[in-house]
């Protein structure tokens, strides 16, 4: 826990946290309302806009990926309703089919163009780039508190952790809201509630937390904090709000436990190379799933019970 | 979509204006209209719920009764048509409705308990981002009560029969302390004992002077429960009291023959 820990693993341990929590607090909301594969296929869509926005502006600035993405989105939901309309196909599998499909294409695209100034290749766009975020100019932990010092800290930290603020923000604000139109959409509407415009930035504020993490950690974590926390979460509570606070804990501890194995776990088994950290926290958020679904004590829907003994 | 937009703009002529709704009425409808897809589910319905009343809406399996009662709350859009409640536009009377959706429309499943449910209904007096007093919950509490419902407060919503559900709905109505009451098929699903006590809280509602209008579909209990029908199958059939309106011709009217002869004849004893 010295000035090594500092220099190489602090940065991206915090990168992962954020990213993990920001991720896994709008996917609470988006498991409850059976739309969890939104997540998904948002992170495979942000890849294509994301590249074609750096091919256009030549910067991985964050304004023109945000832009690129939400044209992305947009090109998306317009060919998903084509091939609903023209083949006859039912929304899933349309679904299925763009997103792979635009994900494929930005994976070429990657492939093609010149992007070697910039972290953007196909690697990067999977797992990130967690383990090369190193804090240089840091002679140990007294350098947190040291301006110069924190002057060079690798800039995707601040994005992160400002997403990270605002989607709490968020998500504290409209809770109220969040959890009527949830349960009941109908009776949100009757009480003069937005319902439809609060659905959109929900799925609006999904895209922002994709995007954000992206450029940090890649697609794997992105579609693995989406899903896995929250679903593990409700296996562990019958209440929301306590459901909420499991899933960002366990978001931590995958960012955690993901990065240390992923660092040290190979040296424990006598191998001398590290494996991806992003891989290693997805992975582990996946274990945690696992397990809650095994040992968690909420994990037989409650309704089958009721079936049973009645 | 816009063909049938423009079918209605040729076929409904009238000129529709909020000021024509009465007042004081709890709820007044004028040409509404919704359409899923090319054919109209609801097509040019007026209506106007009366007040110290409890209100049937009757008709036949896709009539456009909840259609009609989702798209007068803006819960469904709309292709045409005007909403005037205590003779204001919905839009400023929202404190005053209360709406019981179907029980089927929400996933029991969902991560919150009983009393929970209930202060969903208290939402417009805490706002977006108020904090339920100890008044409120103690309000919330109360109207539990009123269903039969105390005891269940801290239970999972997963763990209730279908009665038990429909009941906490209707508390959240409660504590809503509105002066009209909208009901979606109250009565589906439940056992004897819930349907009891939900239409002695009705009636006590209405015997408060509050408005009360429920999409029903069991034409027995019809004259026992209400005083006031509307009769729909996708266009207004009949409205009125039960006993000059709910006859064996707007029935038959309004469902086209498909009442057979036995379930008439059980009608009319009740009649009589």
């Amino acid at each position: 826990m010295g000035a090594d820990f500092v220099q190489f693993s602090l940065v991206p341990i915090l990168i992962g946290i954020f990213a993990s929590v920001a991720c896994a607090l709008p996917g609470n909301f988006l498991i409850l309302r059976r739309q969890a594969l939104i997540g998904d296929a948002i992170s495979h869509v942000v890849l294509p806009g994301i590249i074609v926005a750096f091919l256009i502006t030549g910067t991985v600035a964050a304004i023109p990926m945000m832009l690129g993405a939400a044209g992305a989105a947009v090109v998306a939901v317009v060919l998903i309703e084509a091939v609903k309309r023209l083949g006859g196909i039912e929304p899933g599998a349309a679904m299925g089919v763009i997103f792979t499909t635009l994900f494929a294409g930005g994976v070429l695209l990657l492939e093609q163009s010149d992007t070697s100034k910039v972290h953007l290749d196909v690697e990067h766009a999977l797992m990130g780039n967690l383990e090369s975020l190193i804090w240089f100019r840091t002679t140990g932990w007294e350098s947190v508190l040291d301006p110069v010092a924190l002057a060079s800290i690798p800039h995707e930290l601040p994005r992160m952790a400002a997403v990270c603020v605002l989607i709490i923000a968020l998500v504290l604000t409209f809770w109220r809201w969040l959890k009527i139109a949830t349960f009941d959409e109908g009776f949100a509407q009757a009480l003069g509630i937005p319902a439809g415009a609060l659905g959109f930035g929900l799925v609006i504020t999904a895209a922002v937390a994709a995007v954000a993490a992206f450029d940090a950690v890649g697609s794997i974590i992105v579609i693995a904090m989406f899903i896995c926390p929250p679903a593990a979460a409700r296996l562990m509570t019958n209440q929301l709000a306590t459901q909420v606070w499991w899933s960002v804990g366990f978001a931590i501890l995958s960012a955690v436990l993901g990065y240390v194995f992923a660092g040290y776990g190979p040296l424990w088994f006598g191998s001398q190379n590290a494996v991806s950290a992003a891989g290693m926290i997805a992975t582990v958020s996946g274990i945690i799933l696992g397990l809650a679904c095994l040992y968690g004590p909420h994990r037989s829907r409650v309704g089958v019970g009721r079936e049973e003994t009645a | 979509m816009t063909r049938v937009a423009a079918t209605i703009a040729a076929q409904d002529g009238r000129a529709i204006s909020p000021a024509a709704a009465a007042s004081d009425c709890p709820l007044t409808l004028q040409g509404i209209t919704v359409s899923y897809g090319e054919k109209p589910a609801v097509f040019s319905v007026d209506a106007a719920f009366p007040a110290n009343a409890m209100t049937a809406i009757i008709g036949p399996n896709g009539a456009g009764k909840s259609t009609m009662l989702k798209a007068a709350l803006g819960v469904i859009p709309r292709l045409s048509g005007e909403v005037s409640v205590f003779g204001v536009p919905i839009e400023q009377a929202r404190d005053r409705i209360a709406y019981v959706p179907q029980r089927a429309s929400v996933d029991w499943d969902f991560p919150t308990t009983v009393i929970d449910v209930v202060q969903m209904g208290l939402y417009r007096k805490v706002g977006l981002i108020g904090r339920l007093s100890g008044a409120m919950t103690a309000q919330a509490k109360e109207c539990l009560d009123r269903v039969g419902m105390a005891d269940f407060a801290h239970r999972q919503i997963g763990q209730l029969s279908g009665g038990q559900q429909q009941r906490v709905f209707l508390a959240r109505a409660l504590a809503q302390d509105a002066d009209l009451y909208l009901l979606d098929e109250p009565f589906a699903g439940v056992d004897a004992a819930t349907e009891r006590a939900i239409i002695d809280v009705l009636k006590l509602l209405k015997s408060n002077g509050k408005a009360v209008v429920a999409v029903h579909h069991d034409l027995s209990t019809v004259r026992d429960y209400f005083d006031h029908v509307f009769l729909i199958n996708v266009r207004r059939v009949a409205e009125g009291p039960v006993e000059t309106t709910f006859t064996t011709e707007n029935l038959n009217a309004t469902y086209g023959g498909r009442l057979g002869a036995t379930h008439m004849a059980e009608l009319e004893g009740v009649a009589s």
